[in-house]
């Protein structure tokens, strides 16, 4: 984490007063770096003006290439490197490779879908200490962090803010 | 402080606060294991190693210590790997298929049904290695370069789809699972100190849960879903395609795709309510598991049970409407031959007893639940027995018929399983967060409605 930073951090009880607050506080010229929250709350990115993620668009692109190297695998193996005389069956009979291009696609799909997104949110098993603004997000509390230096606004008017919009309690932290 | 609808009944009931989530379903992965616990842990390992025991002489003195014949060449290995595979089918189905529905009951059953679909997996995925004989020869069923030419594997054959199918769904479900569990671990590190701060810490990735990692998170869970609906459906369709795309009596039906997707579906249900009713007990969790729950269950059983029911009236009616001789005798040696137990067991057990579910009382009756439960899956291992041993065991030429006999080491390795499942699940329940706390605190409702309206 950035250090020598400070932040303001508003708590708030209740994920509707939190989305509702969000909404306002950005309404009145208050720059919010990021809200913590227990568990995904619906509305919340929209109200801090996120986009929606291209995350489905990355499990296309990644199903679509394993669509393609299934079947490529399978047509490759049985058309042309080895074709057998099954019954006098065609040597690529495109209904048998159904199955496995559909477990192909979907195996890519996933993999890579999740792969990319550990990968952009920066998760993964040797980041087992990760920096916690406050550790209560992660139980019941919902932690709106705001950055001093970005915004113009002092510390004092900031924290009214936050509390009329109807934070529970307002604290300030510096970084070292 | 919850609002409760007019309509319909909370889900999560006892009044508990988003707080009171983190506290009750953290408890018992802080809390030193119990009695019960111990004692269920230690027998489980006991059957696991009689299990290994057993499963290792069979691959050390091959399948000739199996009761299998010439006649009958699949028998209690391939029905205990379908019956497998069909429990754990209910885990993805629950999370994903209810998530696209948007049925929020899923929440309290999503992570435990998930956990008990992938270690049934790799129970039924023990069977496909066993019964291949020499199974440090498994990798033969995979398309790699060999010294035959390369001769490849034939992607005609259902057998080979299999592979590609089951190794599919364990990964895609293994990966849905552990992206449920990543913020969980995350409450639980903030809860955790020394050793076990850096264990959870590890196994949470590092999650901090903020809006725009939750925003990702939900879009990769709705795509995830959207991908396992058709994965469940198509991984026993394709088990049943071993046998159906075969020219045996009895397996040589179109009916089998939808009809093995409902006997799975049925039985994974059971197995869920099995375990669930004895985890809620067991660790308490009256509140989030509640009779509303194991009500839904129960009406997706009667449900598939009926489709089950109608499959095999309408195999009949098949066999006969067919007039072809020989699939018509499969079917009478099924209900009057010499496993006319099996089949009658199998009716009892999957058509006749789910009916009681129509009455709402005995839905909402735990004890006949419970016991119900484990009779559907003793019903669906009957199916496979019945469909698998009894259309092999008269084939064309009646000097070749045979009977199956069990012998230990068809048991040991049954044992194995049982042995495995419940090691896994009972690590599981002990070290995991059995109940997905992110999604039950979303659905509680901690605002009162005054709230809602106030823009």
């Amino acid at each position: 984490m950035e250090k020598g930073k400070n932040f303001v951090l508003g708590v708030f009880d209740d994920e509707d007063v939190l989305v509702h607050g969000v909404h306002d506080i950005r309404k009145d010229g208050v720059k919010i770096k990021e809200v913590f929250t227990p568990f995904p709350v619906h509305g919340l990115d929209a109200a801090l003006g996120y986009k929606p993620s291209n995350l489905p668009i990355a499990a296309f692109l990644f199903g679509m290439t394993g669509t393609c190297l299934g079947l490529t695998m399978m047509i490759g193996m049985m058309g042309y490197d080895w074709p057998m005389d099954i019954g006098g069956k065609p040597y690529v009979p495109l209904p048998d490779f159904i199955p496995i291009t559909f477990e192909a696609t979907v195996l890519f799909a996933s993999l890579g879908m999740v792969g990319t997104f550990l990968a952009i949110c920066g998760l993964g098993p040797w980041n087992n200490k990760p920096f916690m603004f406050d550790a209560r997000s992660t139980d019941d509390k919902f932690v709106m962090v705001v950055d001093l230096d970005k915004n113009k606004m002092d510390q004092s008017q900031i924290s009214n803010i936050l509390r009329s919009h109807g934070a529970s309690e307002v604290n300030f932290k510096s970084l070292t | 402080m919850q609002v409760t609808s007019p309509v319909r009944p909370p889900l999560v009931t006892g009044g508990k606060t988003i707080s009171d989530v983190t506290a009750d379903i953290c408890k018992q992965v802080e809390g030193k294991p119990s009695k019960m616990w111990i004692i269920s842990f230690t027998l489980s390992v006991i059957c696991l190693g009689y299990g290994s025991y057993c499963l290792w002489m069979t691959w050390w003195e091959g399948l000739g210590l199996w009761g299998l014949n010439k006649t009958i060449g699949w028998a209690w290995d391939i029905t205990n790997f379908v019956w497998w595979v069909g429990i754990g089918h209910a885990g993805t189905l629950i999370s994903a298929v209810l998530l696209l529905f948007r049925q929020k009951w899923r929440t309290s059953i999503n992570r435990a049904a998930e956990a008990m679909t992938i270690f049934a997996v790799l129970c039924a995925a023990s069977f496909i290695l066993a019964h291949m004989g020499r199974p440090w020869m498994a990798y033969w069923a995979l398309p790699l370069p060999n010294s035959f030419g390369s001769l490849w594997v034939n992607f005609n054959s259902p057998l080979v789809w299999d592979v590609f199918a089951i190794s599919t769904y364990l990964t895609v479900s293994l990966v849905f699972w552990y992206v449920g569990l990543i913020p969980d671990f995350a409450t639980i590190r903030e809860r955790a100190t020394g050793i076990r701060r850096v264990i959870y810490g590890a196994l949470s990735f590092g999650w901090v849960g903020s809006a725009k990692h939750w925003s990702r998170y939900e879009a990769i869970s709705l795509v995830l879903a959207g991908l396992s609906t058709p994965l469940v459906l198509s991984v026993h369709t394709i088990v049943s395609m071993d046998f159906a795309t075969s020219v045996i009596p009895g397996w040589h039906t179109t009916i089998f795709p939808p009809y093995f997707v409902a006997g799975a579906i049925f039985s994974g249900f059971a197995m869920v309510l099995t375990l669930m009713l004895i985890t809620r007990v067991v660790f308490k969790l009256q509140d989030y598991v509640t009779i509303e729950h194991i009500e839904s269950m129960n009406k997706i059983i009667v449900l598939t049970g009926s489709i089950v029911g109608i499959a095999y009236i309408t195999e009949f009616f098949i066999a006969w409407y067919s007039g072809a001789p020989y699939e018509s005798y499969a079917f009478v040696n099924r209900m009057s031959g010499p496993y006319w137990w099996a089949y009658w067991s199998m009716m009892t057990c999957n058509v006749i007893s789910p009916q009681l579910f129509w009455i709402r009382a005995v839905r909402r009756n735990i004890k006949i639940t419970f016991v119900l439960s484990i009779v559907v899956n003793i019903g669906m291992w009957f199916e496979r027995f019945v469909i698998i041993a009894t259309s092999l065991h008269r084939d064309y030429l009646p000097s070749s018929w045979a009977m199956f006999y069990p012998t230990k080491y068809d048991v040991g390795d049954y044992l194995f399983s049982f042995g495995l499942f419940f090691t896994l699940f009972l690590l599981f329940a002990k070290y995991f967060p059995v109940i997905n706390m992110a999604e039950v605190k979303s659905i509680i409702k901690s605002s009162s409605g005054k709230q809602e309206h106030k823009h």
